[in-house]
């Protein structure tokens, strides 16, 4: 069964799904989505130096994300605002890394396989990777959800309860450098942040408590994926960016019954 | 032992000495208030005995394995969360059904279970903050500023509650007001606050006090003379 490419493909998709989009649902609550996206670009400088020094890409990609994770946190509350400061830092990182890739004359080929993603080309190594990141990340949002919520809310109220929201908030950093590393074959660096944030905003509308909206995100994300998959073969167009276009299909169904709803 | 207490406390925030020498505080069945004008840092107080920010001298001692329950001054929910009342009141630990259908109705929010947090009026919001708080069994209450959005009958209300949940369980109470009136009557004993403490003591006493004149100005003098004869329908016009 594993050995047919779409398959693979639909298992990576519906891997990334399952991990990207309840974390989302805390990228969208704490409005870290130019955090995520961040991350997501340093992704590139990750892999130029994984390829640079022999090491896995994965652990690269792991490594500059939570690098670039410190690097907001250390520099946040200081001259700059937050969107300013990581304005810079994205796109820094995205250029140092595109810089430090044209030093690598034989990565240079799978360049828009890392910028936009190259699900078809999912092997079962990658696949396997894509899945015990998934679970990793899945698994540490189901253990302290809870704690995560509150910490979400309102620091203070956080303390008070003995949670502590900085742990939490390193724990969210540590999941989103870990989706983002096993994102990037899906969907490249520069849409990695959309698969955070448009299931969970698609599925905001319809969910009254939190844990409806994580599962109606992941719902969204699954569609966008296997749907976007199949939409990619059918009108051969790449396919990171067709399961982001079917994404943003279903966000904007969503916004306008949203808005239907409210008007009748 | 108390419950919660700090001595020789200072704080800087941004390098900017926001609470000095501060020693206090709460025991188990006592009701304090926290009193002092906007900036006087109350809240910054608060923080500091619940660890949320760190003494840069000074130690705050809080009892092991202390429970408390906290209302925030303000709690600003994100309008992408969806959060239920019954939801709310769930974090950061799931409680019992029949506990807390208790205490839903204890502070008078039956049948709001089902509401949006952002759907209910600043009376109902703020009953919601304490029925969390309550419901972990707090060993101290630490409220700030917890009857803004209450009207006067609210507010007489709110504290009367305060006062019952004080005797039943014997819980420590300390909280922030900068309201002068209401919170003296319904406080064991009050701390006025302005980056150091400047006065404290019995509500009576206190409000004797020349610090306590010097802290909140002449205006407020009539209204304290009143203080301990007032009754319902007396409005002032710092209210």
């Amino acid at each position: 069964m594993l050995d047919d490419f779409l398959v693979r493909a639909t298992l990576a998709g519906i891997g990334v799904a399952l991990a990207a989009a309840p974390l989302g649902c805390f990228v969208v609550w704490r409005r870290m989505a130019y955090f995520g996206d961040a991350t997501a670009h340093a992704a590139i400088l990750g892999v130029a130096l994984a390829l640079a020094f022999q090491v896995s890409v994965f652990a690269g990609v792991m490594i500059v994300s939570l690098l670039m994770a410190a690097t907001v946190a250390l520099l946040s509350g200081r001259s700059f605002a937050m969107d300013t400061l990581l304005g810079v830092l994205a796109h820094s990182a995205l250029a140092f890394g595109l810089v430090a890739m044209s030093f690598l004359p034989n990565v240079r080929m799978d360049l828009m396989g890392y910028l936009f993603g190259d699900i078809l080309a999912v092997g079962r190594q990658d696949l396997l990777v894509i899945w015990a990141g998934a679970a990793v990340v899945v698994g540490l949002l189901w253990l302290r959800w809870s704690r995560l919520l509150t910490a979400t809310l309102n620091p203070d109220l956080a303390f008070a309860g003995g949670v502590h929201p900085r742990t939490e908030q390193f724990l969210l950093t540590v999941g989103l450098a870990i989706v983002v590393a096993v994102a990037l074959k899906v969907v490249g660096a520069l849409l990695i942040a959309s698969l955070l944030i448009i299931p969970a905003a698609t599925a905001r509308p319809f969910a009254r408590d939190p844990e409806t909206m994580a599962a109606l995100a992941v719902l969204v994300a699954i569609i966008a994926t296997t749907g976007g998959l199949q939409a990619a073969l059918m009108f051969d167009t790449p396919t990171g960016p067709t399961i982001v276009a079917v994404a943003a299909i279903l966000f904007a169904m969503s916004t306008t019954a949203a808005a239907c709803r409210r008007a009748l | 032992m108390s419950l919660v207490s700090a001595s020789g406390l200072q704080v800087a925030l941004g390098g900017r000495v926001v609470l000095e020498d501060i020693s206090l505080h709460v025991d188990a069945g006592e009701i304090v208030t926290l009193l002092g004008p906007n900036g006087s840092g109350k809240t910054t107080l608060l923080r500091a005995l619940l660890g949320a920010v760190h003494a840069t001298d000074g130690t705050v001692e809080r009892k092991t394995d202390l429970v408390v329950g906290y209302v925030p001054q303000r709690l600003a929910i994100d309008p992408t969360l969806p959060l239920t009342v019954a939801r709310f009141l769930d974090l950061p630990e799931r409680a019992d059904r029949a506990r807390k259908g208790a205490v839903v109705a204890r502070v008078g929010i039956e049948g709001l279970e089902r509401r949006a947090m952002t759907e209910l009026s600043g009376g109902q919001f703020q009953r919601a903050l304490l029925a969390r708080a309550l419901l972990s069994e707090p060993h101290l209450l630490m409220l700030d500023e917890p009857t803004q959005g209450l009207d006067q009958a609210g507010e007489a209300a709110f504290y009367e509650l305060i006062d019952e949940v004080r005797h039943e369980t014997g819980c420590g109470v300390l909280m922030v007001s900068h309201d002068l009136h209401v919170v003296m009557r319904a406080s064991d004993r009050v701390i006025c606050l302005n980056r150091r403490i400047c006065c404290e003591g019995a509500p009576a006493q206190v409000a004797s006090m020349p610090a306590y004149h010097a802290l909140f100005g002449r205006g407020t003098e009539g209204a304290l003379a009143l203080y301990p004869h007032r009754h319902h329908g007396v409005r002032e016009g710092a209210a």
